[in-house]
């Protein structure tokens, strides 16, 4: 599988997610969201560079519960809620916005 | 000593948690040991276990700060300790002797932890459950 953004290829694994995360783009993002069947808002473009933010500072992807939790802290507890990030990403936040964010799968995600 | 089995209510759930001892003995690098612990860690932390992570031998240097993995081509995965707390996993345990073998001190790590005599370490283990070492 593989995503087209600004007439570049961008190569994914079988379930879409980056193989490497530093081909990551806003182009991509977008193209990946489309895939996804997601309108990107600018609540949805939070969540995303939340992640990317995460992500550069762990080096891994985190868990649901770990998510919410951090968004809570740092936007707020409304956004840091199950239903606020599943409304956002129907398929489940960790892995749809982490997808859309170039990141790997969420470790223990299945 | 044990604690009688605790029960979760938080969730709902009515599982008993046991208290889990990672130990950690190998060098970050090299092998792929390190690396495949703290994701185990990572996942049982879903299942809201009492985790308890023990750096000890050359596991000690998995928890040295400033490492540079660009050279060996490999993820820098130093950081991600620094996520444990996000998880809920706080109970970090280093060996003294095995710092002070390797010239190493509790500044020189990345995370806080509990610097322990082998004595207190062995009491510990005897405190555990379930224990897996790497």
């Amino acid at each position: 599988m593989a995503y087209q953004a600004n007439g570049k290829t961008v190569e994914t694994d079988e379930e879409g997610y980056l193989v490497n995360i530093n081909e990551w783009s806003e182009e991509v993002a977008g193209e990946i969201a489309k895939a996804e069947q997601i309108a990107m808002s600018p609540e949805h473009w939070e969540v995303v560079n939340f992640l990317r933010e995460y992500y550069s500072e762990y080096q891994i992807a985190p868990a649901i519960r770990v998510l919410t939790k951090a968004i809570s802290k740092k936007l707020g507890a409304e956004k840091g809620s199950n239903k606020y990030l599943y409304e956002l990403f129907p398929y489940g936040p960790a892995k749809q916005a982490c997808k859309i964010a170039g990141l790997p799968k969420p470790t223990g995600c299945v | 000593m044990m604690d009688e089995d605790r029960t979760d209510e938080a969730e709902g759930g009515s599982g008993i948690v046991k208290k889990f001892m990672y130990v950690n003995r190998k060098a970050p690098y090299g092998t792929v040991y390190a690396l495949e612990v703290l994701e185990m860690v990572l996942i049982s932390a879903a299942f809201d276990q009492d985790v308890h992570l023990v750096f000890t031998d050359d596991g000690v240097f998995e928890l040295k700060k400033g490492m540079e993995t660009a050279g060996i081509g490999m993820k820098n995965f130093s950081n991600t300790y620094r996520a444990l707390e996000g998880y809920d996993i706080e109970k970090l345990y280093v060996d003294q002797e095995s710092l002070d073998e390797r010239g190493l001190a509790e500044a020189d790590l990345i995370v806080p932890v509990t610097v322990l005599s082998r004595a207190e370490m062995a009491k510990l283990m005897g405190e555990m459950d379930v224990i897996l070492s790497a």
